[in-house]
């Protein structure tokens, strides 16, 4: 994408804080490297053996101890610095805004599948809107991948099994590369793409030329009743089981006492082992849909229990 | 300043009970081969059999250097592949094949055993005075068990490989790879147990034989490392061969703890690795820095700047180093608050290594240098060791290990720290003590010509990568986009160099063990206990007991400063 | 009576010896102690996250069995510091008898062992081969059951080499090869039961105790 070059885009909103880290600690190193190099050589000619420098005698206790003391003690400040400056460029990072656009991601060997809220599908590709954070729901079909855009200086693994999210907002428009960062295989290498950054109106202009694929939150929908959930879920089933319009955020009391909060991971464990985590009053009768949905199909009824559940409204 | 009051009789009645053999100063450069450990017994069983410290350390030098070379060999392939950015040399399976074997030979076949099993195992009786290991027939298990290790890496090698990375991650290792990951781990599983063999071992020999009059802290700061080291071997090694063993199982009969596809968890195991393979990372470091230590204070003439502040470096190195495996987790989902606590921790270990740091460049305060071969590599080990420990700075800070994780920054940084820092360590110690291992001086200008051709060749070939890393490429990649590549190809060339820098080594100690000139006792002049044996030591290493009398590293005698009081054997504790 | 054939050559004296010997074993414990604590987190993790398919797992372990292997292990652990201390005092009968009534316990032990294992097989308890499990969530029940296979098959691999190691010496004793008053030997066997021992007082609460008091 460009030639030769020391210095990777700064494209996000993340990038100028870990650069400023960065180079703050390069310069740190830089001189901390320098120092030492020259002392040593300085040293080693200084007091080569047979030059006029005096060479034995024994610099006194006392100097020692201070020499040891404030060699033990400068480092351990600048590093307790530098760990609480760091650390504190990093919190946001854990905490996605709550207006982002979320997009799903689903990693499996060897390609990234994106879709966008409206429905539209890329493989090894994303478009992204530029000023807006972006927070991205990510899953893996089979193995440890890990999504890494580094222009925008974010990476987060993809574990299988797990509901993983990373945040991150663009503030220039162009395209970057994607890698995965995580070895899962074969084509490891092969599984990179593009994400490209446009002003918001090219976005939009974007979305609207794309074939719209059904939304997450119909697929899910329309899984909610292909798959049978609604005969016992809806009210007036044959079988009773708990409803799920509003259970999305809120406390849900089990069997057995415990109380627990309907988040992304409770509603997996509930789809794939119904047997973990019994809803107080109700029989653990629910089959386990493990095997016989993917993925995909999991984040599509994740995504449409959510749009049901607490303060949220079908979409 | 004797160190060793023996059985010359000179002074205190340590040797009167034992046999008195002659004394080297009798012997000198004629003595008679026939006392050393070469020679005291002939034929493949007396050395496949043997229980000598020195001959397992020799067998273990042997079996490591073959490790080294196909680890090398392996490496050699991967930055030929490297050169372009298409895979145009092997098969993406056969690259990442490349690197998985590179890692796990490198490793555990290499670095792990490098130093404390043949270095440690040849010097750590004689630097005590002791007449082997406390339990010498343990020792020769474990080069056995490292040979059988051995033999199924091998194994794997010949079958078509494994392509899992040396970090074993599940669900990779236990479901979708291809490769004899079974074998592999068997193999690693098998070699845990030699290196806790081992570390047990060292630990109990220094604790129980140590020679009358070595206190704790007139211990040969090598021995301290070396003890340092095998307490990490002991407490880590159980756990990685502890996961392994479920790997293994889950790959074979699957049923396990760690497919999520089974109701298990993937990020557990990158705990269990890691909890293991970061304090690895201390195993094979901290031994350097105890060959550094005897290189330096040698070849400067000077005693070791602030001895004790040098054994608590070590220890504490050793123990916070089991607190520090989450920074290999801080993008695998890990909450803010353990990532916190581990790049928190991550920073307090450079400390300690800040503190080595600077007292090896003091120690060269006054000194009186010589730039000979060994003391070539321990400045360059200094050097290295502290850009790769600068780095680890980086990687330990939350937003730069976002970016660079699993780039070539990382591995850039591991790569300064084991083959800057471990490998220059490695070299140095061998060259200080192979008149003493093999009784024959090695060619100097061509050692020191070798030392710097490392140097260079090995910046060359690392300091490119990180710039790589930075700029975000990933590792472990077959093919690459192109703006990588002059990078990949300066790399590739400093391998070049380095290559050719590992090769001469391995020319010349041959040629001196038939052409090289007769090494004296001590041709160093140096100090501890294993220079006051004969070169190469018999078979009990000491013809009677040695006593020590002194502090380790007595170069120049303790000064009455202007103050007045003596400063003698206190010098440097610290004032409690 | 100090025996020469006692001492090897790299030691200076008999004491340095024992407490080399001794050292030894402690510094092999702890590394033991470390095997199991990575299985041990395993079970944590999983305990924690997935408590009631843990607890009905648990409740369905032979408890019966399992406490009477907890009482014959502990009394082994009193017949052998009975050896031990026989050891001391020089008293060779004493050793001999206390050693084989330790193995005897031992042996008992397993028996019992492989008649649960057995028990497990019926009631289709074995993960990866026969499991069927219906009072809750399978997968993570069979997580349960396959640590507890792996956990009590490391120990009982233990407790058989364990009990090799005794009717070895008692072997070496009772024909009087073995200055057992002088080396460590008695005290470093006994460490090594004692782990054993040990071992099992965590597992028995961790394997037969979940989930009963509901």
């Amino acid at each position: 994408m460009e030639g030769l070059s020391f210095f990777p885009k700064e494209a996000s909103t993340f990038a100028p804080r870990t650069d400023a880290v960065f180079f703050t600690l390069l310069g740190l190193s830089a001189f901390m490297t320098l120092a030492v190099a020259f002392l040593l050589v300085y040293f080693c000619t200084r007091y080569r053996r047979g030059s006029k420098a005096r060479h034995g005698g024994r610099v006194s206790k006392l100097i020692d101890l201070e020499f040891e003391a404030g060699w033990s003690l400068i480092p351990l400040f600048i590093f307790l610095f530098l760990f609480t400056w760091a650390a504190g460029q990093e919190f946001t990072l854990f905490y996605p805004p709550k207006d982002a656009l979320e997009i799903s991601v689903v990693g499996k060997q060897w390609m990234w599948k994106t879709e966008h809220p409206g429905g539209q599908r890329e493989i090894n590709a994303l478009h992204i809107p530029i000023g807006r954070p972006i927070k991205l729901d990510m899953v893996s079909q089979d193995t440890i991948h890990s999504f890494y855009v580094p222009a925008f200086r974010v990476k987060h693994d993809v574990v299988p099994g797990r509901d993983n999210e990373m945040w991150f907002e663009a503030k220039e428009p162009g395209a970057y590369r994607l890698f995965c960062a995580e070895f899962c295989g074969t084509d490891h290498s092969r599984m990179i793409g593009t994400i490209t950054a446009m002003p918001p109106e090219d976005y939009a202009r974007w979305l609207d030329a794309q074939p719209t694929g059904e939304t997450l939150v119909a697929e899910g929908r329309r899984l909610y009743h292909e798959l049978g959930c609604s005969g016992c879920h809806e009210a007036g089933g044959s079988v009773r089981a708990p409803p799920l319009h509003g259970l999305y955020g809120g406390p849900v009391p089990l069997e057995g006492g415990a109380v627990v909060t309907a988040d992304e991971r409770y509603v997996r464990d509930s789809i794939l082992r119904p047997k973990s985590q019994v809803a107080a009053g109700y029989k653990p009768i629910m089959p386990s849909f493990q095997g016989s949905i993917d993925e995909g199909e999991l984040q599509a009824l994740q995504a449409w229990i959510r749009s049901i559940g607490d303060g949220g409204k079908e979409g | 300043m004797n160190t060793i009051v023996d059985a010359q009789g000179s002074g205190s009645s340590g040797g009167s009970g034992s046999h008195s053999l002659p004394r080297q100063a009798e012997r000198g450069v004629g003595r008679e081969e026939a006392t050393s450990y070469l020679t005291a017994g002939h034929g493949v069983k007396s050395w496949l059999f043997t229980t000598d410290h020195k001959r397992i350390a020799i067998l273990y030098a042997l079996t490591i250097t073959v490790f080294f070379f196909i680890g090398g060999a392996a490496a050699t392939l991967i930055r030929m592949e490297l050169f372009t950015p298409a895979g145009d040399l092997v098969s993406a399976e056969g690259y990442n094949k490349l690197f998985t074997l590179h890692g796990v030979i490198m490793v555990w076949f290499f670095l792990v055993p490098a130093i404390p099993a043949t270095l440690g195992n040849f010097l750590l009786p004689l630097m005590l005075g002791a007449r082997d290991l406390a339990f010498p027939r343990l020792n020769l298990m474990s080069w056995w068990l490292i040979v059988i290790a051995g033999a199924f890496v091998l194994y794997v090698l010949v079958m078509g490989g494994v392509d899992t990375g040396w970090t074993f991650y599940a669900p990779y290792s236990t479901t979708y790879s291809n490769g004899y990951v079974v074998a592999a781990a068997a193999g690693i599983f098998v070699s845990g147990f030699s290196t806790i063999a081992t570390g047990l071992n060292f630990i109990v020999t220094t604790h129980t034989m140590r020679a009358p009059g070595m206190h704790w802290f007139r211990v040969p700061l090598f021995v301290w490392s070396i003890y340092a080291t095998a307490l990490i071997m002991l407490l880590a090694t159980p756990v990685l061969a502890m996961a392994l063993l479920l790997i293994m199982i889950e790959r074979l009969l699957g049923v396990g703890i760690f497919d999520p596809a089974l109701g298990g968890d993937p990020v557990l195991f990158e705990h269990l690795f890691w909890f293991y393979s970061h304090p690895a990372v201390y195993i094979m470091i901290l031994p350097g820095m105890g060959v550094v230590t005897e290189i330096v204070t040698c070849f400067a003439r000077r005693r070791i700047f602030g001895y004790q502040f040098m054994v608590y470096a070590l220890l504490s190195i050793a123990v916070v180093g089991f607190f520090v495996w989450g920074h290999h987790m801080f993008v695998a989902g890990q909450s803010m608050y353990a990532g916190l606590v581990f790049s928190f921790l991550s920073y307090v270990i450079a400390v300690p290594s800040a503190i080595k740091v600077f007292n090896w460049t003091a120690t060269l305060y006054r000194g009186s240098i010589v730039l000979d071969a060994p003391m070539l590599y321990a400045l360059g080990f200094i050097g290295l060791f502290t850009m790769g420990g600068l780095t680890g700075l980086f990687v330990a800070s939350l937003p730069i290990d976002v970016h660079v994780h699993d780039t070539y920054f990382v591995v850039a940084h591991f790569h300064y720290v084991m083959v800057g820092g471990m490998v220059s360590a490695f070299f140095g110690g061998l060259h200080f003590w192979w008149p003493k291992i093999t009784g024959r001086l090695y060619p100097e200008a061509w050692a020191r010509f070798a030392a710097l051709l490392m140097f260079f060749g090995f910046n060359m070939t690392f300091f490119p990568q990180f710039i790589l890393g930075w700029m975000g490429m990933p590792r472990r990649y077959h093919e690459y986009p192109s703006e990588f590549q002059v990078y990949h190809v300066l790399s590739s060339a400093g391998a070049v160099v380095l290559g050719a820098a590992y090769l001469l080594p391995l020319g010349y100690f041959l040629w001196s063990l038939r052409y090289g000139q007769p090494a004296s006792d001590n041709p160093w002049d140096a100090k501890g206990l294993e220079w006051r044996t004969a070169s190469p030591p018999p078979k009990h290493n000491f013809p009677s007991t040695p006593r020590v009398d002194e502090e380790a590293y007595d170069y120049h005698p303790p000064r009455r400063p202007p103050g007045g009081h003596l400063d003698h054997p206190s010098d440097g504790r610290p004032a409690s | 009576m100090s025996d020469p054939q006692a001492l090897a050559e790299q030691f200076d004296d008999l004491g340095q010896q024992r407490h080399a010997a001794e050292l030894g074993m402690w510094i092999f414990l702890a590394t033991e102690a470390l095997f199991f604590g990575g299985l041990l987190l395993g079970y944590a993790v999983y305990r924690h996250l997935y408590p009631e398919a843990w607890f009905a797992a648990a409740r369905e372990t032979e408890i019966l069995i399992g406490t009477a292997n907890t009482a014959i292990l502990l009394t082994s652990s009193l017949t052998m510091w009975l050896a031990v201390r026989a050891g001391e005092e020089g008293r060779r009968d004493a050793v001999t008898l206390a050693l084989g009534l330790t193995a005897t316990l031992g042996a008992f032990f397993l028996g019992l062992k492989a008649y649960e294992y057995y028990l497990d097989w019926d009631n289709s308890l074995v993960p990866g081969l026969r499991f069927a499990f219906e009072k809750a969530d399978p997968e993570h029940a069979e997580i349960f059951y396959y640590l507890y296979f792996f956990l009590t098959g490391v120990h009982a691999v233990h407790l058989t080499v364990a009990i090799t190691a005794v009717l070895v010496v008692l072997f070496l004793v009772r024909t009087g090869r073995l200055a057992y008053q002088q080396s460590a030997t008695l005290t470093v066997l006994g460490l090594y039961w004692h782990l054993v021992d040990v071992v099992w007082i965590f597992l028995y609460p961790l394997i037969y105790l979940p989930g009963r008091s509901q």
